[in-house]
């Protein structure tokens, strides 16, 4: 049903109970088709890469590769990222706080900036001169237009950031909403914060780089571009870890019904990502001899340790709010009944929940051991790289990013989903091979295997060197697991576009999609020894656990690389 | 004049809501302890000769 008023048009939608700014909800729309439009680019060229690192395959040529590596790089860790961003924090921002939109001409202008910036970089990459790397350190030259591209990106990414921003001020203006933000909101509200550093330090360095391929100024000194060039590449994938977490805590309570463990605590805990996330930077730049110990020390080992805490304080309360709910429901059986009994082939549960095991047992407990500037001399630019931030950004953001597609196609596109067989192991095959892929080659970079190589055998080399059978078979195992992840990936476009174009329509008198808060049972005492939600402390005990054998494991093996006397 | 009590809200729970200071402190921290420091230590840097 469609409600018609002065300033902005809304329907009420059947399925949520949302009231919808259909302008708002055409932007989504637009946001979340040109996302996975690139998804679908960045996929292919990660198959390409994967497929070339993959010893026995050794598909490209040296040129090709690196523009496959280039291009997969920057539409897969950015583009498809920021587009979906874009329109989780105009849905969240609008549907969530009941408001309009703010300023609807500039948040097309985004839209318009950022295809056209993407579709500039995209050029300059395919036409083969700018085979630079998502990096593009300096004086390694790309042509001028790929500079322009991104900065055309980062604008327009920052005036989406503004237009959320805007929304929030008109929100509170017209007390859309009572007391603080909600939680949700509040997530969004803090990426975006971390969004708006991340793409002005972008500008302060790209800008320059642009300005000297043109030959407009002499040089850029190169260790300067890789300081501020990490302020900026590495921010952006903390705006990606926040947003992911954003929607953790979404589908737990729309699945679920589940309210956070303690409010307060969370929002905390995203107070504490403000402060201290993006000052993990630092570890890109861990062997540089330029830097004090003492920058990278208090930036990682002293400030980052309390953003990781932050994430294990978000660790704990996502699931611990599930379990709550789950045995407020009745599932107040043993440790683990709530966790058996959750809607494993519903694929907006299992991608959240895979995204959480991945993010936090590969992706979380890598970033903080190679955070550490000793151990960091073990995996330094090896592929250990890529298979740390795949489980963070491919199996935590992009998984979570998949799960809540699939809640907001039925909704956003009033179609129902077409394949549910296939949508109820997408997330598997998708999480899965990722999981194997990110273990595999931090196995082989552990072992010393380079990263950003296309040929680890350097057949035909004159220096060449043999990193032995075992690596040889970590990489053919981790390439499997990126060929299994890009039919995941496949399988997940193939469901979304199919249903967009396809399905059925969601019919007017559909049964509400939002779980109700689980709180039937009233006071009812739930849990066991004490604790409402037992399952997930031990759960988090166990990452503590693995956590703190990883890092001595660590120590111990660089001890016997480098044995002092 | 309304007669309803005003919840008094706690330090942090102000801090938590102001959005603007937020997006200071995330501007600020971030940029002084890494990007100024960081590339203060790069320009201090001795010029090779």
């Amino acid at each position: 049903m469609a409600i018609t008023t002065a300033q902005s048009p809304f329907r009420t939608d059947p399925l949520t109970g949302l009231r919808i700014d259909l302008t708002a909800q055409a932007l989504v729309k637009t946001n979340a088709v040109l996302a996975v439009v690139f998804l679908l680019v960045g996929g292919l060229a990660g198959l390409l890469v994967a497929l070339t690192r993959w010893p026995a395959v050794h598909l490209l040529p040296a040129d090709l590769f690196y523009m496959a590596l280039t291009a997969h790089g920057l539409v897969a860790l950015v583009v498809w990222i920021v587009f979906f961003e874009m329109a989780v924090i105009y849905f969240c921002a609008t549907s969530l706080l009941n408001c309009r939109l703010a300023a609807p001409k500039w948040a097309w202008a985004q839209v318009v900036l950022m295809t056209v910036g993407t579709a500039i970089t995209t050029v300059a990459v395919l036409q083969g001169e700018s085979s630079v790397m998502f990096s593009a350190y300096v004086p390694l030259a790309a042509a001028p237009h790929f500079y322009l591209g991104i900065i055309l990106f980062a604008v327009g990414a920052l005036i989406g950031c503004f237009v959320f921003w805007g929304t929030l001020v008109i929100a509170k203006e017209e007390k859309t909403y009572e007391g603080s933000l909600p939680l949700t909101v509040y997530g969004c509200m803090i990426a975006v914060v971390i969004a708006v550093f991340t793409l002005a330090t972008g500008a302060v360095i790209l800008i320059p780089a642009f300005l000297w391929s043109l030959g407009l100024i002499k040089s850029v000194d190169p260790m300067m571009y890789r300081v501020v060039f990490w302020g900026f590449g590495h921010s952006s994938q903390q705006i990606n870890v926040t947003a992911h977490i954003t929607i953790w805590y979404t589908v737990a309570g729309l699945a679920f019904g589940a309210k956070p463990m303690s409010e307060k605590v969370s929002r905390t805990a995203f107070l504490l990502y403000i402060c201290f996330l993006q000052l993990g930077s630092t570890h890109h730049l861990l062997s540089d001899p330029g830097l004090s110990a003492s920058w990278k020390i208090v930036n990682t080992s002293y400030m980052m340790y309390l953003a990781v805490l932050a994430s294990l304080i978000h660790g704990l309360t996502v699931p611990g709010s599930i379990e709550v709910a789950q045995r407020r429901n009745g599932l107040d059986n043993g440790l683990f009944e709530w966790l058996r009994k959750c809607p494993w082939g519903n694929p907006v549960f299992s991608s959240t929940i895979l995204s959480i095991i991945i993010f936090g047992f590969i992706g979380g407990i890598s970033g903080v051991v190679m955070s550490v500037e000793q151990i960091n001399m073990i995996i330094h630019n090896t592929i250990y790289v890529p298979g740390h931030f795949h489980g963070t950004v491919a199996g935590g953001t992009t998984l979570a990013f998949m799960g809540l597609t699939y809640y907001l196609v039925p909704v956003l596109f009033q179609r129902q989903l077409i394949l549910k067989p296939l949508a109820a192991i997408q997330p598997w095959l998708f999480g899965g091979g990722m999981a194997v892929f990110a273990v595999a080659l931090m196995g082989a970079g552990t072992l010393g295997v380079p990263r950003r190589h296309q040929d680890m055998t350097f057949a035909g080399q004159a220096l060449a060197y043999d990193y032995g059978g075992m690596n040889q078979l970590l990489m053919a195992i981790g390439e499997i697991g990126g060929v299994i992840s890009v039919v995941g990936g496949a399988a997940f476009i193939l469901i979304i576009v199919g249903s967009i174009l396809m399905g059925e329509p969601v019919p007017a008198n559909a049964k509400c999609i939002v779980a109700p808060p689980a709180d039937a049972g009233g006071h009812k005492k739930i849990g066991m020894g004490g604790f409402e939600a037992p399952g997930t402390f031990v759960l988090a005990l166990t990452l503590f656990v693995c956590l703190v054998l990883y890092y001595f494991v660590n120590f111990k093996y660089l001890a016997t690389l480098w044995p002092l006397t | 004049m309304s007669n309803e009590p005003v919840e008094q809200q706690t330090v942090l729970q102000r801090v938590l809501d102001d959005i603007n200071f937020i997006m200071m402190l995330g501007l600020v921290i971030p940029t002084v302890l890494y990007t100024l420091w960081g590339v203060m230590e790069v320009a201090s840097l001795p010029i090779a000769r």
